[in-house]
């Protein structure tokens, strides 16, 4: 019931989509902490961990951005609910699979969240609507420093915060942003794009973290070392590295309208008919749609104020949300025939296509 | 050897056992198929990961450094737990198994020492506790002995760090 306020509650993901968010849809920075001279959650026994989750737990609905949030165990959780905060990128899979002693605290615009007993005793976590790293950054910072206050870290002058898995060492530190590259993926640049970010130390993943597909051309790209340099220099070095991203986006987008704009305005097209008409819609497809159809209010071709119910779709097409909003479970097959009655509804009500757009790009 | 291999990534099962000599040694490396497919195993052309990765965690020499058989004081933990698992059972495990760990970093980060930020109140906070935890020791020596003018010397010292505590209003 909890989870039935927060979807219905504004959030930061779903309501502040602006042309400023045209190709970076949203900035995120996950920190990871442990308690000093406890076992980390993988090898704690039951009773252990138990004990990690309730002091975590009473630390963290503490501080200040938790006040009237949401303080959830995961144990108590449906199968659903649990898969609608993993849409809503508030906890991970590992986390939605935990059995017992693991917990999630859930800031009330849903901007801050923190995991309890994942791989690490905590998991601290910012959203930011756009390009904002910097911000993103102040705002974890200070949300750690208040914890901080009340939990002993486990540190170390060399290795700097202890995680479980050694690729976290240092700084713990995993900032990534979301982008839209529909362009890249269309003139199969994507390939050669992650080849250079991951020569650059990041890595691309797609719109659901490790091992997930990037439908919607969504990608996730983050730094790959925490240890070594300061919070500072890594975010400096992927804000450049992202800034060129942009860029490309950019320039593969004016090429593809250079070459044959009839060509994209067709594909455009076709999605809006698609999502008007269809009777049976994969999630997959249904992401490629939307992501088309996002392109098109980047070009003018659907007005700026639709972005913001895009970007909803892209989240409440996903199987958990669309189950939760049918108030039941149903078989993938079924899911499908909901998916297109939820879209063609929505698409029903959309602006007709533009066909004399001006390229209003202005990220 | 019941136990089938698990990925050294992740704790999944591995089905890509991959073998490679590299500089005359062979490595070897055995992943499930998400995480072998997530590092580009698969793709020659984003090998370099792979190839690092199997550097770092399964470099030969490290486990033949003195740290097979030995066991973490404080949590159980041993060095093959952590080649089953890639993550260590807690914080002590980093001194216990400092000569594994060392070799690792310098091919999975982009430096060695830690550069960032610093929990400084907490890290004042147990230099306190420690120190408070040392002088209660000293009192109760002194008091026992009935060396009373040094009790009453380290009875001021703890209220002055007593004192210190406040501010930080910690436990």
């Amino acid at each position: 019931m909890t989870i039935a306020q927060l979807i219905d509650s504004p959030c930061e993901l779903t309501d502040s989509s602006s042309s400023k968010t045209a190709i970076v849809l949203m900035t995120r920075i996950r920190l990871a902490r442990n308690l000093a001279g406890q076992p980390f959650p993988g090898w704690a026994k039951p009773a252990q961990r138990e004990a990690t989750l309730k002091a975590c737990r009473a630390a963290v609905a503490a501080t200040a951005p938790m006040k009237r949030g949401f303080n959830l165990g995961i144990a108590e959780l449906g199968e659903l609910e649990r898969q609608i905060l993993v849409e809503r990128h508030l906890i991970s899979r590992e986390l939605s699979g935990a059995k017992s002693g693991a917990g999630v605290v859930i800031s009330k615009d849903q901007t801050f969240s923190v995991m309890l007993n994942e791989e690490d005793h905590l998991r601290l976590q910012v959203l930011r609507a756009g390009f904002n790293l910097k911000k993103a950054w102040n705002a974890i910072n200070d949300l750690d420093s208040t914890l901080e206050e009340s939990l002993d870290f486990a540190f170390s002058s060399d290795l700097g915060y202890i995680t479980a898995c050694p690729t976290n060492l240092g700084t713990a530190m995993r900032a990534s942003v979301m982008m839209h590259l529909p362009a890249l993926v269309i003139s199969n640049q994507m390939e050669k794009v992650v080849r250079a970010v991951n020569q650059l130390g990041m890595v691309v993943r797609g719109l659901f973290g490790e091992g997930s597909d990037a439908s919607g051309s969504i990608f996730q790209i983050s730094n790959q070392t925490t240890l070594g340099e300061s919070e500072a220099e890594i975010i400096k070095r992927l804000d450049s590295v992202l800034r060129s991203i942009v860029e490309n986006e950019r320039n593969a987008r004016e090429k593809l309208l250079e070459a044959d704009a009839n060509k994209l305005l067709d594909k455009i097209g076709r999605a809006y008919g698609i999502l008007q008409n269809s009777h049976v819609l994969s999630s997959s497809e249904a992401m490629n749609l939307l992501s088309l159809i996002r392109l098109g209010v980047d070009l003018g071709v659907f007005p700026d104020a639709s972005r913001a119910l895009i970007d909803r779709l892209f989240i409440e097409a996903q199987p958990g949300h669309l189950q939760h909003a049918q108030k039941g479970e149903f078989e993938p097959g079924q899911r499908d025939v909901l998916r297109a009655v939820r879209l063609r509804a929505e698409f029903a009500a959309f602006a007709r296509p533009d066909c004399n757009f001006t390229n209003q790009d202005k990220n | 050897m019941a136990n089938p291999l698990k990925c050294d990534l992740c704790s999944k099962p591995a089905t890509v056992h991959l073998t490679q000599i590299v500089n005359n040694k062979v490595h070897k490396m055995d992943l499930c198929e998400a995480c072998a497919q997530a590092k580009g195993v698969t793709d020659p052309g984003g090998f370099s990961l792979a190839d690092l990765l199997m550097k770092a965690s399964l470099n030969p020499e490290a486990g033949s450094a003195g740290a097979t058989g030995v066991r973490c004081e404080r949590c159980g933990f041993t060095h093959v737990d952590f080649k089953k698992h890639g993550r260590f059972g807690c914080p002590a495990c980093y001194e216990t198994f400092h000569g594994v760990v060392e070799p690792m970093l310098a091919n999975m980060h982009n430096g060695t020492t830690h550069a960032g930020k610093v929990p400084t109140r907490a890290l004042e906070r147990k230099s306190l506790y420690d120190r408070l935890t040392k002088l209660e020791l000293d009192l109760t020596e002194a008091i026992k002995s009935e060396r009373y003018e040094d009790a009453a010397r380290t009875r001021d010292e703890i209220n002055q760090v007593k004192q210190a505590f406040k501010p930080d209003s910690a436990t």
